[in-house]
């Protein structure tokens, strides 16, 4: 395997169905009802897909929702905003634990 | 790594699968005719591959037969003139003025900038005096997306002319001149919901530069001519072929703008549509091919000529001139 990841395998997602089609089904009910129209728009969602791709940096979940959300309408500039507020949820969920650090230390400490 | 690659459904095995094959037209109530393929400018996803060095323009001949052939069907209501820039044609204002003498719906498919050529003081004057309905190319209602499709600038200078048409009541309640904007996606991939994008530019150009505007109209992005290049040049061809093919809707496929247009080329030919004429994929065998021949019970009962580059105006909601069809 010359590629651990390689973008044609996207339209290959369907192949994981293979060896427990039925599991593969239940899940594609799950997805797909989860982007469709609700309280929040499909372009909302998509940003969301967007913003979460990049927390769990998927670059399957990436290109597949950078996709969607301009098919559904966003530009680069709010693509971009979903993507910081990611980095942002991410960045502070480093610091916040930081005060766990902070509890170790004070357990240690004199 | 072997590589496994789906291959692209047909259009016609798209159509056969949900019964609409083979598809046919259902009348003619609008004659769309790409009067030449001169235009001032030279955009990245023009299927005429259209520009400044292009010669080819319809002759004041084959225009009066056009008037002829409205003039004779009255059943035709619109006639809808393309490019290349059309208002470069010399006979272009004769058939604004014949079509709207006979009481049609002329449709001038505006790229915006030609409103500024030199030259063409008296144009925008000249449509609103015909009350022509002026549809508008404006991919974007920011200039990065708009300038990386269509030129360095042109933003700037469709701006110019919609401030323009506004002047002179284009786009405003009750002035009876509409103005028509599309919006086709820059870059490999579908046009978002019509009614989302037209909200959306309808706020942004008001806040940001004060334009208004009747409709917007999404129009997907034909794989053919100098956006296939585009695919080709960017390895998306297949991506997006394949695209277009997951997206068959056949309710699009049910109200195609083919089965109620007839398309004429600036030599007089006859076609399907403008796409197919810029593939010259002539008319089913056996049905009338020249505009001098023109036959409306022919031509109205003639099977569609078709290709894989049909999928493009049944993909989601669908697309034509006139924007989403379902």
């Amino acid at each position: 395997m010359a590629d651990y990841y390689n973008d044609e395998d996207l339209t290959r997602f369907a192949e994981m169905g293979r060896a427990r089609p039925d599991l593969m089904e239940k899940f594609f009910g799950y997805y797909l009802a989860t982007l469709e129209e609700g309280a929040l728009t499909k372009r909302e969602k998509a940003l969301i897909g967007l913003a979460v791709a990049h927390a769990i940096q998927c670059p399957y979940c990436i290109d597949s929702f950078s996709q969607s959300c301009l098919e559904t309408g966003s530009n680069l500039e709010q693509m971009t905003e979903a993507i910081h507020v990611a980095s942002g949820v991410r960045g502070g969920a480093t610091l916040i634990h930081g005060l766990q650090a902070l509890h170790a230390v004070d357990k240690v400490s004199m | 790594m072997t590589v496994s690659v789906t291959p692209l459904p047909m259009f016609d095995a798209a159509l056969n699968a949900c019964g609409a094959f083979p598809l046919r037209a259902a009348g003619i109530d609008t004659l769309q005719v790409n009067v030449g393929k001169k235009c001032n400018q030279a955009c990245g996803h023009c299927h005429v591959d259209a520009g400044p060095h292009r010669t080819e323009e319809m002759t004041r001949e084959t225009a009066e037969t056009v008037i002829d052939i409205l003039r004779r069907h009255p059943q035709i209501g619109t006639l809808d003139i393309t490019g290349g820039a059309p208002e470069l044609n010399p006979s272009f204002r004769f058939l604004v003025m014949e079509a709207r003498a006979l009481g049609r719906r002329v449709i001038d498919r505006c790229n915006l900038t030609v409103l500024s050529v030199p030259g063409q003081e008296t144009l925008t004057d000249f449509l609103a005096e015909n009350g022509v309905e002026v549809t508008a190319s404006l991919p974007y209602y920011l200039a990065d997306r708009t300038d990386a499709q269509r030129g360095q600038g042109v933003f700037g200078q469709s701006l110019d002319g919609l401030h323009q048409l506004n002047d002179l009541g284009y786009g405003k309640p009750d002035s009876g001149l509409l103005l028509n904007l599309v919006y086709n996606p820059t870059g490999a991939f579908l046009p978002p919901p019509q009614a989302d994008i037209e909200n959306e530019y309808r706020r942004e150009l008001a806040k940001r530069h004060g334009i208004v505007f009747n409709h917007l109209y999404t129009i997907t992005n034909m794989p053919i001519a100098r956006f296939r290049h585009f695919l080709e040049r960017t390895g998306n061809y297949e991506r997006y072929t394949q695209k277009l093919a997951a997206a068959f809707n056949p309710a699009a496929a049910e109200s195609v703008m083919c089965r109620s247009l007839i398309s004429v080329s600036y030599d007089g030919l006859l076609y399907d549509c403008d796409f197919n004429q810029m593939l010259e994929m002539p008319l089913e065998s056996g049905r009338p091919r020249r505009i001098q021949d023109f036959d409306y019970e022919q031509l109205s009962a003639r099977r569609i000529t078709s290709g894989d580059h049909c999928l493009g105006c049944t993909a989601g909601s669908g697309s034509s001139c006139g924007g989403a069809t379902t």
